[in-house]
């Protein structure tokens, strides 16, 4: 230890110095590496649900559709009658405790109808999301991972798709194959899919040069290893999103042909064809019973699905930090 | 160019000849590595240093192929690791090699685990991409006890943690846990204890020092800190602007460079043990790699130089001076220009000459 001066002068260094070491000794027993190491493991997929579960409305919204989803599949027992159960002895009859949405110009119950209405909106939607963010993951990854000119390739297709006024094409295809659930699947998924696709391909750019991505190489890992350990689990939370709001989007659209009368075939029930019956301004004035219950169903569901994806949003956002 | 520091006996574990590295930019062609020549023999400890793109790194990446091409264009070699010229492997030949028979440690732990993934798992991926054979549970086993080897304390509890839950020496710990997996044969440490601090650095050293003798790997490590190096390594590569500038065994480089750069380098070190009134710094800037200047690239920022037209003239061949190898027209006067620099700092700066 070296004294400045003699010693009483000014400050007792050795004081100090103890009491420095002594409050290290604190900070370190504080954070001891057994302590550290007896913690649960913090996944970021556990945080993310934990966010995810303290934003309310997503999670009003995602009770609301599960309930919604369970009610589709057990359409025949909760369904009061048959929803292609014609009754000519009531036409359009208001609600009354034997229907109690009413009746339609078919005499069929309208709340069964709308019961068996989610079974065909909850298909269109997942599966046509899931089968859209399908393509866009492997044509992004592929496009974002290899860049060069299958990366120009790929994006010049997806310029070309986003720039197609998508709904008349779909008319146009939805009326050359003949509609029918998986036709209206087919056709919104080819057409949703560059979506998914530009966001996919955006993060695998960004990701690729990450030095985890050089790591595993350096280990040894093979392209296709690499996108599937390291760059696909960091695309799946924006993608999550997406596909999110693309099903939304399905069921909206599934919605639209429907009430153009291109959807599924009468006499099914579905949403929007069950709008398409309210065209006429006498029903609009004097029957809500026939319009406003599938246009709540289909608002509902998608405002639901869109609080769910901004939910999911917020909680992979990694700047946020609750 | 002859072979540097060979001796007849067995054949090196690597060796890599005329090695030429270009980087075609938009701005020009960048030639990073111009024909460098080295070898390893097994369980040697090779250090390359030199200052930042001097070309160290580039030289490395190159013999596991992991230069991005475009733009890079390696040229020249063979590299031979046992017995293979890596530049003539396929991708898949190589991706055998690649954290198998050679492994990598990274600069940054922080950056070189992927952050959503768990370290073990990230441990156990290592051995499987290598043995599709093992199981997960036993590349579990082996995880914990490669982590056990490197000194992660509570190792099954720190198998399912996440990068961002390890400190900074835990997490290059289990960097090197990650790179001796495979029982590698070579081992290649990219400046493996800068982003650490200090007293980090000695442990991670002893660390690899430990590797060393369980695995018996030779270890190429790069580093741009002489300290760094006289710490482990059996002998040294001294680059600048794209070659071999000095290569020598360890006690010569510090007792005897024979390099003006490599002086100026000592020169550099600040020390602990004697009062020194000034730090040397080498004046000037390394010169522009894209359009290199014709003789010795050092010879604008050298002391020894002194504007002698040879300097500028002629490019010095790596000539034999008793045991090291020296690219200096002027390698004779090295001994004087020692004491000269010495005297001018104030202190001896060779280390362990007195």
């Amino acid at each position: 230890m070296i004294r400045q001066d003699g010693p009483g002068e000014g400050l007792d260094l050795d004081a100090i110095v103890e009491a420095s070491i002594t409050a290290g000794e604190e900070t370190i027993s504080e954070m001891s590496v057994d302590e550290v190491a007896a913690r649960p493991p913090r996944s970021p997929f556990k945080v993310a649900m934990r966010r995810f579960m303290r934003h309310r409305l997503a999670l009003i919204s995602l009770v609301f559709l599960i309930c919604l989803g369970l009610v589709a599949v057990f359409a025949p027992i909760v369904a009061p009658a048959d929803p292609n159960a014609v009754d000519l002895t009531s036409l359009r009859s208001p609600p009354s405790p034997g229907h109690i949405l009413g009746t339609d110009s078919a005499g069929r119950d309208v709340l069964s109808r709308i019961i068996y209405g989610a079974r065909v909106s909850l298909t269109v939607g997942v599966a046509a999301a899931v089968s859209a963010a399908g393509i866009g993951t492997i044509l992004g990854l592929i496009a974002g991972f290899t860049r060069g000119w299958v990366d120009s390739v790929i994006m010049r297709i997806v310029d070309i798709f986003l720039s197609f006024p998508s709904l008349i094409v779909i008319l146009l295809l939805v009326a050359i194959l003949g509609p029918s659930v998986i036709t209206i699947v087919v056709v919104i998924a080819f057409f949703e899919w560059p979506t998914s696709c530009r966001i996919v391909r955006q993060m695998t750019l960004a990701l690729r040069e990450h030095d985890f991505v050089l790591a595993a190489r350096a280990g040894g890992a093979s392209n296709f290893r690499i996108m599937r350990r390291h760059i696909l689990s960091g695309v799946v939370s924006p993608l999550t999103v997406v596909a999110t709001l693309l099903s939304a989007q399905a069921i909206l659209l599934e919605a639209a042909l429907s009430f153009l009368g291109l959807g599924v075939r009468p006499p099914q029930a579905s949403w929007g064809g069950m709008l398409n019956e309210a065209q006429s301004i006498t029903v609009l004035e004097g029957m809500p019973w026939l319009w406003l219950p599938p246009g709540i169903a289909i608002a509902s569901t998608v405002l639901a699905i869109n609080f769910i994806g901004d939910g999911l949003r917020d909680a992979f956002d990694p700047r946020q930090t609750r | 160019m002859a072979v540097i520091g060979s001796e007849p006996s067995a054949a090196p574990l690597l060796s890599v000849e005329n090695l030429h590295v270009t980087f075609h930019g938009d701005e020009g062609t960048v030639q990073a590595v111009r024909g460098v020549t080295w070898e390893l023999r097994s369980g040697e400890v090779l250090g390359i240093v030199g200052e930042s793109g001097s070309g160290k790194s580039v030289s490395v990446a190159s013999i596991l192929g992991l230069l991005p091409s475009p733009p890079a264009v390696v040229s020249g070699g063979p590299i031979t690791f046992e017995g293979r010229n890596l530049l003539s492997l396929s991708e898949r030949e190589l991706r055998a090699i690649r954290g198998k028979d050679i492994a990598m440690i990274f600069q940054d732990p922080m950056t070189a685990f992927n952050p959503v993934q768990t370290i073990g798992h990230q441990i156990s991926e290592a051995i499987r991409v290598h043995d599709r054979g093992v199981k997960r549970a036993a590349a579990r086993d082996r995880s914990i006890e490669l982590l056990s080897l490197v000194g992660v304390p509570s190792p099954a509890a720190r198998f399912d943690q996440f990068p961002h839950e390890y400190s900074g020496g835990m997490r290059q710990r289990a960097m090197v846990a990650m790179a001796i997996a495979n029982q590698p044969k070579l081992l290649i440490a990219d400046e493996p204890t800068t982003a650490l601090d200090v007293t980090i650095q000695a442990q991670i050293l002893e660390l690899l020092e430990v590797v060393r003798r369980e695995t018996h790997a030779a270890t190429i490590l790069i580093t741009h800190d002489l300290g760094v190096i006289a710490e482990v390594a059996d002998r040294v590569l001294v680059m600048y602007a794209g070659k071999v500038v000095e290569s020598t065994s360890i006690l010569p480089l510090f007792q005897s460079p024979r390099h003006p750069y490599t002086l100026g380098l000592l020169g550099s070190l600040p020390r602990l043990d004697v009062n020194m009134e000034t730090l040397f710094s080498i004046p000037g800037q390394p010169p522009d790699m894209a359009h290199p200047p014709p003789g010795c690239a050092f010879a604008p920022r050298c002391s020894l130089s002194r504007d002698r037209s040879l300097c500028r003239a002629e490019e010095p061949p790596l000539i034999r001076v008793g045991e090291a190898w020296s690219a200096c027209h002027f390698v004779e006067e090295m001994e004087h220009e020692a004491e000269v620099v010495s005297h001018e700092v104030g202190m001896d700066i060779r280390v362990g000459e007195s």
